[in-house]
């Protein structure tokens, strides 16, 4: 559309403010994601970091700012809100399946309803995805039979099926104990490793510094510091410090 | 008719039962199509709609049932309609049924956990998609049990048709009674055949209850 920043950029936040009620949790954010590129938004609990990524994909709105997705201006009252999120994927920390159908209704049911995708094509499109986070089992299992692992695994097949140009995980893994978190970030990686571009909100540090081309530190509503996976070991700011100080702690 | 109860007094009751669950189904059907409505204008998200059928609920939840029904037979009379008692009876009711049913679904809408409107948003799907293949499939099921207990009252309620004439279960007892003058007997066979309709949707209500609170773990957010 209009004035891309970068015309490489898949997401660009520039200057991005939002507040609920008086308290302001994004105080002038800017950052961009190049295509195949994974991008990891680190920071304490209330630095604002999940409400930039619900930003991306419009759930919420900002105040001001801007903001490009894929060509859309997300900050603009009059963006496509369904064009915009058939290019994004987003997946949530309490997974969200629809429990009243099974994984491959759930894979299809996007598909079918959105892209007019036949059901016969949608039903192979679900095996493909359900392979690719090693699922394929279970296909017509309900969610409520599946761990929170699997069902996480579940969601981001589902995701996938609607090929998204770029996914945001927003704490994709901060419900599940540490064996189930390892099956999912064995996914992710692989999405990673097949070019995938992504924006993650992420408690995980080991995680962070292993799979992310870039870190972006938030700090009471502000990018507090920004660089490669290096910076998590080699901090320059003493709040990144005192943060990765105790993130590994606890890893 | 006159001197004992005998099988056509019964005859003339169980007819008048027939029709008490006749004008039952009426306002249940009439009142589910216009409270499905007023359930999805109450959470639309144009604010004059929401409005209007927030006032039409308020409207009939403070209106006797009774008064309802004289405004349906003779305030339509007053300006030239004539209608049967039964069309005023299963008018009226359905306006009466509606208001209730759609506020009852309005909260089962509600109470489908904002994740999955939010996990159906992201999926690009449309506001009608979200509405008619993620959240009503899962709102049935939470509104099955209390739909079913709230025909119970639609049961009892139809009784205060009588007083525009339709010959329900009520008004037939009160016809049978005005030849015998026996009204203990009477009015205690009616309360027996209500009970009859009413008991098995109140433990199928129950049993439908029982049944969901098994299954709740699927419907809680995660």
């Amino acid at each position: 559309m209009q004035q891309n920043p970068s015309s490489d950029s898949i997401v660009s936040l520039r200057d991005v403010q939002k507040s609920f009620g008086s308290l302001r949790v994004l105080d002038g954010v800017s950052f961009a994601v190049e295509r195949g590129e994974v991008l990891a938004l680190i920071g304490r609990s209330g630095s604002g970091k999940s409400t930039a990524l619900r930003c991306i994909d419009r759930f919420e709105k900002v105040d001001g700012g801007e903001i490009v997705v894929c060509g859309h201006r997300v900050d603009r009252p009059d963006v496509d809100l369904r064009a915009l999120r058939q290019d994004v994927g987003i997946v949530f920390q309490s997974y969200n399946l629809f429990p009243h159908l099974t994984i491959e209704q759930n894979i299809t049911l996007a598909p079918c309803a959105v892209k007019g995708l036949a059901h016969s094509q949608a039903k192979d499109l679900a095996r493909k995805v359900l392979a690719q986070v090693g699922l394929e089992e279970k296909l017509h299992a309900y969610p409520e039979q599946l761990s929170g692992g699997q069902q996480q695994r579940a969601a981001i097949a589902r995701s996938l099926a609607m090929q998204p140009k770029v996914m945001l995980f927003d704490e994709v893994t901060s419900a599940l104990d540490p064996e189930l978190t390892a099956e999912v970030l064995k996914v992710i990686e692989q999405l990673a490793a097949d070019g995938m571009t992504m924006v993650m909100v992420t408690h995980e540090m080991g995680f962070a510094k292993g799979i992310a081309d870039r870190i972006v530190f938030m700090h009471r509503g502000k990018v507090h510091e920004t660089g490669p996976a290096s910076i998590l070991t080699s901090p320059t700011t003493p709040e990144l410090t005192q943060f990765v100080g105790t993130g590994n702690l606890k890893s | 008719m006159g001197g004992h109860l005998n099988i056509n007094h019964l005859m003339f009751l169980g007819q008048g039962a027939l029709w008490t669950i006749g004008l039952s189904v009426i306002a249940l059907i009439g009142g589910g199509i216009v409270g499905f409505v007023i359930a999805l204008a109450r959470i639309s998200p144009l604010k004059s709609v929401r409005i209007a059928s927030a006032v039409y609920v308020q409207l009939i939840q403070g209106t006797p049932l009774l008064v309802i029904l004289f405004l349906g037979y003779f305030g339509l009379a007053a300006i030239g309609l004539k209608v049967s008692p039964l069309a005023a009876a299963g008018a009226s009711l359905t306006l009466y049924v509606a208001a209730y049913l759609g506020e009852i679904w309005r909260g089962c809408i509600q109470s489908v956990p904002k994740p999955q409107w939010e996990a159906a948003e992201g999926l690009a799907l449309s506001r009608t998609q979200r509405m008619m293949k993620v959240i009503l499939p899962q709102a049935i099921r939470i509104a099955t049990p209390p739909t079913v207990g709230f025909m119970v009252q639609i049961v009892k309620n139809t009784s205060l048709a009588s007083v525009v004439g339709f010959v329900e279960l009520m008004r037939s007892g009160q016809i049978v009674n005005n030849s015998l003058f026996e009204p203990f007997a009477i009015y205690a066979i009616i309360a027996v055949i209500y009970f009859a309709m009413c008991y098995p949707l109140s433990l199928f209500s129950q049993r439908l209850e029982r049944r969901m609170g098994r299954g709740r773990s699927n419907l809680a957010p995660a």
